[in-house]
């Protein structure tokens, strides 16, 4: 058996479907081997885009995205979209090709250090020398990708070593890393301090971070949350961790979050921080979260509790175990007044936003999409404006929300749409993105169409950087420096360039039926809805 | 800023010490030295770095630290219970003229002489970084031509605080 059939086998063990990649030289003999194998493959338009699929498939089948590309730029490219997987730890097994080992070093075509260059950005990273060692690596790679704190894992492969043969194919069946054993079960003692804190606390909230939705500790927050009433907001890698509509649901927190979530973080007598990093656009002071208050930081990463602010109680292991051991202890804490307060803040602080009726408020927009799309729908956000109003507006039922968090990737949401829908086929869909974002991914429509997959993408259209835009209006008083974006494409003339529907809404009026027609259209479609240039997410 | 002296146990594969003494740049962290050998067991390395900062950063130190893939085990080595030794080696100008006075400051910190030229003399001298300091102190008077220093290695005194390999 060749090196490469090895890998491919490896990937067939680990329950594999796709494969995103583009190839090259260094990863034929991969892609030939995968020939014989019942992996689907799926021909990227750039290899940034690979990784960014396999991450939206991985965050909504809950299994490892894998990605395949050539050595030199194909895994430069790549770059980007591992390290955007990383800030959310989004569990991705990327394999690179790479060039003749013999060659290693002599800055011959199209070689790369890969390993080198994306070391800041992976969990961990291979460089395979020799053939043998394929089936134990892939073990571990897949291994170090799904457990503790997800992230990419980067196997780099010498196209020789693709190309060696292997006198036993053996997958192993268990981990042996003597260095790698990650925390699962919370401490029994720390749990029952946890208790102890609250059965004295009158005012406690539990912020829930994108940790929730990695652990798959939706269900176990949610009954926990329930049986003792305890408030929950979350970060925006958590939003979905609870029902938008939830009574105890109160929006997402930090400076583009809801002014009532932040209120009843600093408020509370008791925190609750779960599977969130505390960082800057969550929490702008992490003193104060601290202040006056029994801090509980949950996290599977133990470097991740104490980096941003000083817990009270620091618990390490996996969300959902943690959750399920809290439900284990029976106690009665009154929350009712501290409800009431909360609904009460929340009708005092929230403001009208002021709209331009030339234009589509996009809140508007958003709140009938969250209507008309099916519970279990799956909303892709890209990054700027549409995503921070994607953030405050839609409405999660049973489905996912998607959108790079950590990063900040423009262009995630199109790669990540068609990812997620070839990883739930029978699921709705959307990727709503700015025309800047849009523009930075839409290569990959032919890739969709390539797969025969129904993607609704909504395209928010100002002609500007609209996020930038409006940070340059509040700190450089308009004056206005490299955001302005013309009117090109022609979305209409680019949808049937790559034979899909396209629709437009100028007004409030026409959302309704523009929204029930892309929902039930057969095919791909574009839909561009015209925004004032001049809207504030801070409106 | 506190100093720290952090152990490593960590796997004995290639690309370990990239991986640590990058975690140290791009995170911002200090490294005032770093020494690595293979331990009795030939899978592990032993690394010691002696790192700076403020508490709370220190505390990130180790925690990052130990949170690469490669690391088994984290110690930190208080200077209570740790024994320290670093190993330098002084290159001093020193013709027939100066030369006894050279050796005299070597042998009173028990330093060998190594290497004798008709100009300059090589020292030998183990000890920890406060002696060496102490000795560089007294060599003052002379020129120093070349110094190498390795950086310290340590261990924790007694036994109770070993981490046992399998």
């Amino acid at each position: 058996m060749l090196g490469a059939e090895a890998l491919v086998k490896a990937l067939t063990e680990e329950g594999v479907e796709y494969v995103f990649g583009y190839p090259g030289v260094a990863i034929c003999p991969f892609y030939n081997a995968i020939l014989e194998s019942p992996i689907k493959t799926v021909l990227v338009r750039t290899e940034q885009n690979a990784a960014h699929m396999a991450s939206g498939l991985a965050r909504v089948t809950g299994g490892v995205g894998v990605c395949a590309v050539t050595s030199g730029p194909g895994a430069t490219n790549l770059i980007t979209g591992i390290a955007t997987a990383f800030a959310d730890s989004i569990p991705l097994v990327c394999i690179t090709g790479q060039v003749n080992s013999a060659l290693l070093g002599s800055d011959v075509f199209q070689e790369a250090d890969i390993t080198g260059a994306a070391e800041s950005f992976v969990k961990y990273s291979y460089l395979v020398k020799d053939a043998a060692d394929i089936p134990r690596v892939m073990k571990e790679a897949f291994h170090i990708a799904r457990t503790g704190r997800k992230g990419p894992v980067l196997v780099d492969i010498p196209i020789d070593v693709q190309n060696s043969e292997i006198k036993k194919y053996k997958y192993p069946e268990e981990v042996n890393m003597r260095t790698y054993k990650p925390t699962f079960v919370g401490n029994f003692a720390q749990i029952k301090k946890t208790v102890k804190a609250l059965e004295k606390s009158k005012k406690p909230v539990i912020c829930a971070g994108g940790g929730v939705l990695l652990s798959g500790a939706k269900g176990s927050l949610r009954a926990f949350a329930e049986k003792h009433g305890i408030p929950v907001v979350s970060t925006m890698m958590g939003i979905g961790s609870m029902p938008t509509m939830h009574p105890l649901y109160f929006g997402m927190v930090g400076n583009n979050g809801k002014p009532w979530a932040n209120k009843a973080m600093n408020d509370s007598d008791l925190l609750i921080m779960v599977g969130a990093r505390v960082a800057d656009r969550a929490v702008n002071q992490p003193d104060i979260i601290t202040e006056n208050k029994v801090m509980i930081h949950i996290d599977v990463d133990p470097a991740e509790i104490g980096k941003n602010c000083g817990p009270t109680i620091p618990i390490v292991g996996d969300a959902d175990n943690i959750f399920g051991q809290l439900l284990d202890f029976d106690f009665d804490i009154d929350t009712a007044d501290w409800l009431d307060k909360l609904r009460e803040v929340k009708k005092d602080l929230t403001v009208q936003r002021k709209t331009n009726p030339n234009f589509v408020d996009p809140e508007k927009f958003i709140g009938i999409l969250s209507d008309k799309m099916e519970d279990n729908g799956i909303y892709v956000a890209d990054v700027g404006q549409n995503q921070i109003w994607s953030c405050a507006y839609h409405v999660v039922k049973d489905g996912f929300f998607l959108t790079s968090g950590g990063m900040g990737t423009m262009g995630y949401s199109i790669p990540a749409a068609l990812g997620a829908k070839l990883g739930l086929p029978d699921r709705q869909v959307i990727a709503v993105c700015g025309d800047g974002s849009f523009q930075m991914s839409f290569m990959e429509l032919a890739t969709a169409k390539q797969q025969n997959v129904n993607l609704k993408i909504v395209v928010f259209k100002n002609n500007y950087l609209g996020m930038v835009r409006e940070y340059q209006h509040f700190t450089y008083k308009d004056n206005y420096s490299v955001v302005e974006l013309n009117d090109y494409p022609n979305y209409e003339l680019l949808a049937g360039a790559y034979s899909m529907d396209y629709l437009k809404v100028s007004r409030d009026s026409e959302i309704d039926g523009c929204i029930e027609k892309m929902l039930n259209d057969s095919n791909s479609c574009i839909v561009e809805v015209m925004i004032d240039p001049m809207d504030l997410v801070k409106g | 800023m506190n100093i720290r002296v952090i152990q490593l146990l960590v796997d004995n594969t290639s690309g370990v010490l990239s991986r640590i003494s990058g975690l140290f740049s791009r995170r911002g962290y200090n490294i005032e030295s770093i020494t690595a050998g293979v331990t009795a067991d030939p899978r592990y390395t032993r690394i010691t770095i002696v790192t700076s900062g403020d508490e709370d950063i220190l505390n990130q130190i180790e925690k990052q630290v130990a949170k690469l893939i490669d690391v088994r085990d984290v110690k930190v080595l208080p200077p209570s219970e740790s024994v320290y030794r670093e190993l330098a080696l002084i290159k001093v100008k020193a013709t027939a003229k100066d030369r006894q006075g050279v050796i005299s400051i070597a042998d009173i910190f028990r330093a060998n002489i190594i290497d004798v030229s008709k100009d300059s003399l090589i020292i030998e001298l183990t000890g920890d970084q406060d002696k060496i300091n102490a000795f560089l102190g007294l060599l003052e008077g002379y020129e120093i031509l070349e110094l190498a220093r390795t950086g310290i290695a340590g261990l924790c005194r007694g036994s109770d605080n070993v981490t046992y390999l399998n």
